[in-house]
Parts: C-alpha cells; sequence; structure tokens
C-alpha cells in the first residue's frame, strides 16, 4: 500500500466526520495549550523575577565580622584590599556597637522650649566608601576623606532625617552638634539611601574619632559587587578582608541569579504542568473514546476494505494515522494558542515573553504522541476485527 | 484441460459451540472460466458460510480449495488477503459504498490495497464505471444515486483490477424488479465478456438466468 493512500484514506476518513474530528481535537488543545502557557509564562516571569533582584539585591554582599578578644579580627585598612577585588564596585567597613547605638546628640546648647533639641541617635565608624557602599548620596557638603582621618579631626556625616530631627538645614557656616560633651563639626548630609536605610538617621564618624565612642574594631563589611559577581567576591571577601582569621567571618550573600531563577520557575511550574498533564490524558482519553465508537460505527468499511484486499496492519494502521493526525492538528492548534497566550501576557504586564523554540516545535509532536498512544487500542481492534464478523 | 477458477473438494465447516455446528458437509464444487453460477438454498442452509469459503474470509475446517490453481486453506493470512485483492471482486447485497466519497472515488478505493501503480487509477476506474454504464454519473455521491445504480457502483469498483471470480451475495436483495433486470442484464454482459460469476441469491429471477445453479440444503451442495 502506499503511503500517499494511507494518508489520503486517514484524512477522508477524518474529514468525513468534521465536527466530530474538530470536538475530539478540543482535549488535546487545551491539554497542550496549558502545557506551553505553564512552561513559557513561568520561563517569561521567571526571567523577570531575576531581572528585579538583579538591581539590588542580588548585588550585595555582607560580612559580619565577630567581636574578639586580642587583635581586632579585621584592619581598617583591609578595606582597600577588598576594593582591588576584580568584580568590587564599592566596599566600607563598619563599626556598630550597642553602647553608640543610643547616644544623646544636640545640635546647639541653647535650651529651646518649643522644641527637642536632644535627639537619641546611633553613632557609626565608617570608612570613606560609606556612600557608594550603602546606595546612597551625599545631598549636602562632602563626606570625610583619608585626610580626615589621618588628623583625626572632629567631624561627622549625619543622615538626611537626622539632620531634620537636629534641625540642621543648611552646611555653609558649619554647623556643630555635640555627642555627648564633644562638639563635632557637620560636614555633610547623607541622604537616598538604597541599601542600609537606617543610615538616614545616624551620624558618622571617622574611624580614628569613633575611638572614644567604643567604636574601635570593625564589625561590618559592606561590599556592592558587579551583576554576577556575588558569587566570587563572597568567597574571596574573608580572605581579602583578614588573611588569618578567614573562617570566622560570616559571609552573607543573597542567593546566586541561577537559583532564584529555579526556584521562579519551579513555583508556578509545578501546579500548572500537573494540570496540563491531566488535561493532556483526559484528551488522550476523549481521542480514545471517540476513535473506539468510530471503529464500532464503521465495521462495514472495514469489512469491505479487507474484502478489497486490507491486511490487518492496513486497517490498524489508517486508524492510528487517523488518530495521530487528531493529535496533531491539537497539538498544532494548542502550541499555537500558547504562544499567543504568552505573547499577550507578557504584554500586559510589560514583560519580555521568553519561549523557547524546542517547546514551540516540541508541542505539536506531543500531541501527535498523545493521539499514537490513544488510537493504539481502537486500531487494535479494528484490526482484530474478522472480516466474516465485519461484512455481516 | 484449463485451470477451473473454483474447485473445492471436501469442504468442511464446523463451527464450535455445544453441539457443534457443521455449516459446510463434503462440499465439492468445480466452476470453470466463464460460467455464472448462482447457489440457491433457504436461509441458514450454509450459503453465506460458503460464500466466505469461496471469499477467502473464512477457512474450512476440511477439504481443499484452489482458486485459480492456487491451493488456498494452507496459507497464510497475509498470502490469502492479497490473493483475495487481486483475484476476487465482491458484490454486496447493501453496496458497501462509502457514502462521503464520490461514485468514482469509491470505485478508485478497489487500487487502494496492493500493488497498483497510483497513475492511471482514475482513468482505470472511469473505464471500470463506463463499462457498468455509470459514465454519467462519475461524480456523484452514492446517497444521490438509485440503488441500481448503487450497485454497478459496485461491481464497476469489484471489477477494478481484473478479478477472476466476482462474488456476489445477494446482489439484488435491495433492488426493485427493474433495477435487478438492470443489474442482471450487466451480469450477462460481464459473463460474455469471459467473466467468472458466481451469485448467492435465493430469488428465483437472479439464478434462473444463470448458466448453472447449485443448491446447497443443510451444508450439503447439489447440482439443481
Amino acid at each position: 500500500m502506499d503511503l500517499r493512500d494511507l494518508a489520503g484514506e486517514a484524512l477522508a476518513g477524518l474529514l468525513a466526520r468534521p465536527v466530530r474530528a474538530a470536538l475530539t481535537t478540543l482535549g488535546t488543545v487545551l491539554g497542550i495549550t496549558t502545557l506551553v502557557v505553564t512552561l513559557g509564562v513561568a520561563a517569561t516571569a521567571g526571567n523577570q523575577i531575576v531581572g528585579r533582584f538583579d538591581e539590588l539585591v542580588a548585588t550585595a554582599i555582607t560580612v559580619e565580622v565577630p567581636e574578639s578578644e586580642n587583635a581586632p579580627l579585621v584592619e581598617w585598612t583591609a578595606i582597600d584590599r577588598l576594593t582591588r577585588l576584580r568584580g568590587v564596585e564599592s566596599a566600607a567597613a563598619v563599626s556598630e556597637s550597642d553602647d553608640a547605638d543610643n547616644l544623646y546628640v544636640r545640635s546647639n546648647d541653647i535650651v529651646d522650649p518649643t522644641r527637642v533639641t536632644t535627639q537619641t541617635l546611633t553613632v557609626l565608624a565608617a570608612t570613606t566608601g560609606l556612600p557608594e557602599a550603602a546606595r546612597g548620596r551625599i545631598v549636602q557638603g562632602r563626606f570625610y576623606d583619608d585626610g580626615h582621618i589621618r588628623r583625626r579631626d572632629r567631624v561627622a556625616v549625619i543622615g538626611d532625617q537626622a539632620a531634620k530631627m537636629l534641625g540642621i538645614t543648611r552646611l555653609d557656616r558649619a554647623p556643630a552638634i555635640f555627642i555627648g560633651e564633644h562638639a563635632y563639626t557637620v560636614i555633610g548630609i547623607l541622604g537616598d539611601l538604597r541599601r542600609e536605610r537606617n543610615l538616614s538617621t545616624a551620624v558618622i564618624v571617622p574611624p580614628t574619632v569613633g575611638r572614644r565612642f567604643g567604636l574601635r574594631d570593625v564589625t561590618r563589611v559592606l561590599v556592592n559587587t558587579g551583576l554576577g559577581a556575588t558569587g566570587l567576591i563572597a568567597r574571596q571577601a574573608p580572605d581579602a578582608l583578614s588573611p588569618a582569621n578567614a573562617d570566622m567571618l560570616q559571609v552573607i550573600a543573597p542567593p546566586g541569579p541561577t537559583r532564584a531563577r529555579d526556584q521562579a520557575q519551579e513555583d508556578v511550574n509545578a501546579l500548572f504542568l500537573i494540570l496540563g498533564l491531566v488535561s493532556l490524558i483526559v484528551g488522550a482519553v476523549g481521542i480514545a473514546n471517540v476513535t473506539l465508537v468510530t471503529v464500532m460505527e464503521r465495521v462495514a468499511e472495514i469489512g469491505l476494505r479487507r474484502s478489497l484486499g486490507a491486511a490487518r496492519r492496513h486497517i490498524a494502521a489508517q486508524f492510528l494515522l487517523e488518530s495521530t493526525l487528531i493529535g496533531l492538528t491539537g497539538g498544532a492548534i494548542g502550541a499555537s494558542l500558547g504562544v499567543v497566550t504568552i505573547v499577550a501576557v507578557s504584554a500586559a504586564k510589560q514583560w519580555t515573553p521568553l519561549l523557547d523554540v524546542r517547546l514551540a516545535i516540541a508541542a505539536p509532536v506531543a500531541g501527535a504522541v498523545v493521539g499514537l498512544l490513544a488510537g493504539l487500542y481502537p486500531a487494535l481492534r479494528a484490526a482484530g476485527m474478522e472480516p466474516v464478523d465485519a461484512l455481516r | 484441460m484449463a485451470e477451473p477458477v473454483i474447485e473445492l473438494r471436501g469442504i468442511d465447516k464446523d463451527f464450535p459451540s455445544q453441539p457443534p455446528v457443521r455449516a459446510l458437509d463434503d462440499v465439492s464444487l468445480r466452476v470453470d472460466r466463464g460460467e455464472h453460477v448462482a447457489i440457491v438454498g433457504p436461509s441458514g442452509s450454509g450459503k453465506s458460510t460458503l460464500l466466505n469459503v469461496l471469499g477467502l474470509l473464512d477457512r474450512p475446517s476440511a477439504g481443499t480449495y484452489r482458486l485459480d490453481g492456487v491451493e488456498t486453506t494452507k496459507l497464510t493470512d497475509g498470502a490469502r488477503t492479497r490473493l483475495r485483492g487481486g483475484r476476487i471482486g465482491f458484490v454486496f447485497q447493501s453496496f458497501h459504498l462509502l457514502s462521503h466519497r464520490s461514485v468514482v472515488e469509491n470505485v478508485m478505493l478497489a487500487e487502494v490495497y496492493g500493488r497498483h501503480p497510483r497513475r492511471g487509477r482514475r482513468e482505470r476506474a472511469l473505464a471500470a464505471l463506463e463499462r457498468v454504464g455509470l459514465a454519467h454519473r462519475t461524480g456523484f455521491p452514492p446517497d444521490r444515486l438509485s440503488g441500481g445504480e448503487r450497485q454497478r457502483a459496485a461491481i464497476a469498483r469489484a471489477l477494478m483490477g481484473g478479478p477472476s471470480l466476482l462474488l456476489c451475495d445477494e446482489p439484488t436483495g435491495n433492488l426493485d424488479s427493474r433495477n435487478t433486470e438492470a443489474v442482471l442484464d450487466l451480469f450477462d454482459e460481464l459473463r460474455a465478456q469471459g467473466l467468472t460469476i458466481v451469485v448467492i441469491t435465493h430469488e428465483q429471477e437472479v439464478s434462473e438466468r444463470a448458466g448453472r445453479r447449485v443448491r446447497i440444503t443443510d451444508g450439503v451442495l447439489a447440482e439443481a
């Protein structure tokens, strides 16, 4: 039997009952659409989530330095070794302590009954890279530099909220604040913080000045890395900061972007994949059912074909091909609907649609396989009929 | 002497039941080329069983059946199917035309199985339709034809591929007398062209037109 004849007979068999064929296709269409949409939207959404992570969290590393009885674990100068690492964009060492968390700070000695002039603010010491490391900006004035640190100048930079609380609006007259009994010149206001937002209510002093408040050792190092460098820097940072005691430093790094993507996909996928598979199975059962009914209706036709010289395998091949064509059609329609849906969802959410081309090709094939499997039993039933019985 | 088209010798056919039913009992029959044989008998006499055996649709329990000199009872299913497709043309009481195909497509169906070239198939089908006098109805769907025209289309289909034997099962059972006459005239023409025809019928008119009549009663065949 010529393959073209087989294809022609199968196609004619389907087209003889077009409405039935179309309805039978529906199950596969639903199943394949669900699968394609699930995989496509998950991939698209996963990409978007990672994109958001990338901006802030995925590049931020914090190194916690535990307290030490003897020599400090991390020297203040170690920060220079860290910033030299490739992939580090900015870094700052910070010293905080419970004692310096709540210090009385006031902007002048005048007692003004109309307002609270004494505030309880956090005082911390930091290296010069703090504004960049905290992803903030100096709104007024300047940050202190190495000169200030070396000379132990009594200068301070305050957060923008702290400045408001203390009533400091301008720096051109070099206002002073009192921390405890001593006065410090405010040389800059730090604001627009996107990391370590609590710095906006803090008073930041050079490390050489911080000793007066018990801020002697580095307790934390803030690092910002380039995209994708967090893993590398997280491994290298302890060695750079404290070659002798690298093990004692605790690195807090965000989960890698790949893991974030996997996680997001897994969450979305699991449920909908099951849904898609279930609809596919329902579709397969539908095809099997309808094909079986069709076989029973076409008993006379089967008998006629056997009398015309059709072998059992010819009969089986025709019904298998018919159910496979139904599955293939369903898969192709489903894949198209799925792709359209993904693009529509992406357009609505202003995402970049992301779809594996292999998925769009594999979907119709999957539909055909479903049809083939569903047609197995009916085809065998048709082929197993005795021509004598079929012609009765 | 020329090889007979059909040569049955000592054919038995038993159906397994309690007690076993013997549908054909030591049936022997010889049909030569160009003969027109009618097999008559009441219902339940074994007519259909004999037709199934003759059409290679069923295997006898015992005996030998030579079709065109080929011993068929020992052949595999596949070989019997090929022989059936190539040597026998079936004509059924209920026509068995596919309703969603045109007349010519129904006739072309006869060459779908087996080794027939695709080239020229339509022309051969048109020629077969011409032969049965249906050249003016080739593009019609079968349900637009009269009963006689349908049976003639079915005969055209059976003639495709040049069979040795035209095997007809109650070919006029669904036809009125005028259409029956037309089909019987066609049989006469075909026999005149040298075709071997075996007709199973219980209609007097049909059996009378055949050159030879055999009667089957309770599975036993006798010349009538």
